[in-house]
């Protein structure tokens, strides 16, 4: 760089030693831009794979029903819960389900109060009350919640919305860490919101998100307006942790509400079109995309998308109505032998043979009233309203007319499938979203029809996390939002609304993706330990001279092979694997590396590790399922029967006696119950949530 | 030495090698997964491969592997060889620590050992191949000590090599 001679040889140094500094600081940014585009792809691909273990559940439960005989009626009443709702209410009236007046609110109680019907201070109050970290009490949850109910069942399945009526126009979709800063917006009513699904599963405020939502909605319900996202369905609640919000703020009455809530979720508009210009969906399109019949289907018939139509009767006011001319009696519909689907009870199922096992569990007591009310002109209104139906239908004519009405209910649930789960792409057609396991991918020119078929303009859309917030695509006609900033963890990306509003970082580039990066790998080395025994095997596969090692190019293609999750492994190497030697990989150390890290218990038969790791959220959500009543206990005997299903349906080789041990590691002692909360703790299969964890949430992108 | 088969098959494995770690580093830009990004992505794509090229020196590349139209985006096709060749040949190297030191010490006109925060903005964006807000902005959150105001190099650099490593 040469020393100072004269003026103008420094300028021409000073010239030099920026341009040297300009350079090395440029490489330093870019490196960390790769890092962070790296970091997104690693959180992009395990939710999209922890998606696709949602219809492996699925498949799971369509194994079950083709393939399993249940030996004993008590394994067929463990089936019966698992692939029907559980059914812990004698009653079947609505009314009484949702039971508020008999939910005491003592004089104790210090949050806020509701009257109906809401005024705007109540909604205000009710802002307030949140942000003083107050909790609503159950009866008005569920008072809140009858109402909205009442509210949204009067609304079409595709809402139109007219911008005459107020000028602009504001989407939102999804909220996360700053919910109640960003929720202010909302006391500022000169625009008309329109609030496109995933209301709920994001951060740890989803009730009072909900609550919120659903206060403003009955308070301005010209300005305010819902769209139904996959995430107000209770089987994904039931993974990704809003159940588990509800049950910790809501010991006693939690049950109730998340019966409730299934109620309003499942009557949340589908679409909302505003000025006959823009559509606004959650998910996307299909090529089969028919607004016309999406606009007539029964949309609350479909309480969850993932369990298909395989429910019970939703509607309980249904369950009273008479069938064969008998009267309601109660709970027990009439065991007519014509009428094998309303053999729902599980007692009642023992008596039942397999083929008819199959058929109660794809019959539902719906599809049986809707072919009896066919059958004597009548139609169905919406509401509470009690129906009667006199048939003497045979078996006969009732197997045929169910399977008829199987199919136009199949292609009504791929309607809202679609509308609900679907992604865009940029090349043409239309595929199966195989990554999410529903839905589809959609491409331009299937945009291009639906605009054209229906003279829209615009598709606005959510579902997908983006990094800026929101992403034009197919020719600007289609638009991404994602207004829930710090989706995968602090700075991980901003959120938007669609008046793209830019926000202002407050932590260092460095320091955001640092933090992000942590968590991401963190994730990461755990998928990878699930895979060990694979892993052993493609990387013995590259060592044919048996020396234990393996180069660094031939670790990254083994990885992909094994976990396909279209990594780029070569420049996520170097924080992933830290020793090596001459370039080789000492792939055994490698993986015992990991495995200390994920702090295993060694006497467990590792192989059956891997499968808990690899297979944590299915069994989370499967656990969650058979303890209906949400107390987070499951019996010996129950736990071991899941075990033997989902091994025998994962091709696992699994003894007793290794389930056993499994059993024995957990500390239960209480009366052949597992708390299964502990189970999974114990390997670290849940994440800590603490109710009490009120750290302070630091002011970041998109609130 | 090897023979000149066992030689030639190394070199080829060795370009092998590149030529992956070259398509992994171009895929994480490639939105559309069809073998296209745009162009404004290549800097960060070559300078993540290792190299340390100079806003000039990128720019050069570039024109090697622009379209004869430019449509703003680079393909793969035409990236691979390019980049292959600048692997391969060892250029654009990044910049050793204590060659870094020299520089900021020639910008320390009065040898105090740092820099004020205004003298690193004046030759920053006036020097040299000049700062973008965004960057100029984004290197003062780091590199400036908030309790005297300056910029303390010789820890700035420390800090920001560990960083990388």
């Amino acid at each position: 760089l040469g020393t100072q001679l004269s003026g103008s040889v420094l300028c021409v140094t000073a010239f030099k030693a920026a341009v040297l500094i300009q350079r090395w600081y440029r490489r330093y940014v870019a490196r960390l831009e790769m890092r962070r585009r790296c970091t997104w792809r690693i959180f992009q691909s395990i939710e999209y794979s922890c998606e696709q273990d949602q219809i492996k559940l699925h498949n799971f439960f369509s194994y079950l029903m083709d393939h399993f005989t249940p030996s004993s009626s008590k394994e067929r009443d463990f089936i019966s819960r698992m692939l029907t709702e559980e059914e812990s209410y004698k009653d079947t009236e609505l009314e009484k389900l949702c039971d508020y007046e008999s939910v005491e609110v003592l004089d104790s109680y210090t949050g806020p109060h509701l009257s109906f019907p809401l005024l705007p201070d109540h909604a205000t109050a009710l802002l307030e009350a949140f942000k003083q970290k107050q909790q609503l009490h159950a009866h008005y949850v569920l008072k809140l919640l009858h109402e909205t109910r009442r509210h949204l069942m009067q609304l079409p399945n595709i809402n139109h919305v007219s911008t005459c009526y107020s000028e602009e126009i504001t989407i939102w979709e999804g909220f996360a860490v700053c919910p109640l800063l960003t929720l202010w917006h909302l006391t500022y009513f000169l625009f008309s919101y329109v609030f496109n699904g995933d209301f709920v599963d994001r951060g740890k405020q989803s009730v009072e998100i909900l609550i919120i939502l659903f206060a403003f909605l009955l308070v301005y319900p010209k300005e305010v307006h819902l769209n139904r996202g996959n995430h107000e369905d209770h089987m994904v609640n039931l993974r990704y942790g809003f159940t588990k919000e509800v049950m910790q703020k809501y010991k006693v009455h939690g049950k109730k509400i998340l019966k409730m809530l299934q109620n309003v979720f499942c009557w949340l508009p589908l679409a909302t079109l505003i000025d006959q210009k823009v559509l606004i969906v959650h998910g996307g399109v299909s090529d089969m995309t028919d607004l016309e019949l999406l606009a007539k289907i029964q949309r609350h018939k479909f309480v969850s998308v993932l369990r298909g139509k395989k429910r019970k009767g939703k509607s309980r006011h249904m369950d009273s109505k008479v069938i064969n001319g008998e009267s309601p009696v109660g709970v027990d519909p009439p065991r007519s032998s014509s009428f094998p689907g309303s053999c729902l009870q599980p007692g009642l199922a023992s008596t039942a043979s397999r083929t008819e096992l199959s058929q109660w569990v794809r019959q539902t007591v719906e599809e049986e009233l809707e072919k009896c009310r066919r059958q004597v002109g009548f139609s169905e209104t919406p509401g509470d309203k009690e129906l009667t139906c006199v048939s003497s239908v045979t078996m006969t004519e009732s197997e045929l007319e169910s399977c008829e009405t199987s199919e136009s209910s199949q292609g009504e649930w791929k309607q809202i499938v679609d509308l609900l789960w679907s992604d865009p792409m940029p090349q043409e057609g239309c595929k199966m979203n195989t990554v999410r396991g529903g839905g589809c991918y959609f491409g331009p020119d299937v945009t291009e029809n639906i605009l054209q078929k229906h003279s829209l303009q615009l598709l606005i859309r959510s579902h997908e996390c983006k990094q800026e917030g929101y992403e034009f695509c197919h020719n600007r006609k289609v638009l991404t939002i994602f207004s829930a900033s710090n989706y995968y963890e602090i700075g991980s990306n901003r959120g938007a609304y669609y008046q793209a509003n830019k926000t202002a970082h407050t932590l260092t580039l460095r320091q955001r993706i640092s933090r992000v990066e942590e968590s991401a790998f963190r994730a990461l080395r755990e998928k990878l330990f699930a895979h060990t025994s694979d892993l052993i095997c493609a990387f013995k596969g590259y060592d044919q001279e048996e020396t234990g090692t393996i180069t660094l190019s031939d670790w990254a293609t083994a990885v992909e092979s094994v976990l396909h999750l279209g990594l780029p492994w070569r420049m996520l190497r170097p924080q992933l694997v830290h020793s090596t030697a001459g370039g080789l990989l000492e792939y055994k150390s490698w993986l015992d590396y990991l495995a200390v890290e994920q702090r295993s218990k060694e006497h467990i038969q590792s192989s059956l590790l891997e499968t808990i790791y690899r297979n944590r959220s299915n069994l989370e959500t499967i656990f969650r399922i058979i303890d209906s009543d949400h107390s987070g206990l499951i019996s010996f005997e129950e736990f071991h029967q899941t075990w033997t299903l989902f091994s025998s349906h994962m091709n696992i080789e699994l003894t007793d006696d290794g389930i056993s041990d499994l059993a024995r590691s957990i500390d239960f002692n209480k009366d052949g119950n597992i708390d299964f909360n502990e189970f999974l703790e114990a390997f670290r299969l849940i994440e800590h949530t603490h109710c009490d964890d009120k750290a302070a949430l630091p002011t970041s992108d998109g609130c | 030495s090897l023979p000149k088969k066992e030689r030639d098959s190394q070199t080829q494995t060795i370009i092998a090698d590149i030529q992956k770690k070259i398509t992994d580093a171009f895929e994480v830009f490639d939105h559309e997964c069809n073998k296209t990004v745009d162009v404004r992505e290549i800097g960060t794509i070559i300078r993540s491969l290792g190299c340390c090229p100079s806003e000039s020196e990128l720019h050069d590349l570039l024109a090697e592997v622009e379209e004869e139209e430019p449509t703003g985006y680079i393909r793969l096709e035409k990236f691979l060889p390019m980049m292959t060749k600048v692997l391969m040949e060892r250029r654009y190297r990044p910049i050793p620590e204590d060659i870094l030191l020299r520089a900021f010490e020639v910008l320390d006109e009065n040898k105090c050992g740092h820099l004020t925060k205004e003298e690193l903005v004046k030759y920053m964006t006036e020097e040299g191949e000049p700062f973008t807000q965004e960057e100029m902005e984004e290197m003062l959150s780091a590199a400036v000590d908030p309790e005297t105001n300056t910029v303390r190099y010789r820890d700035y650099i420390t800090m920001m090599v560990v960083d990388e490593n």
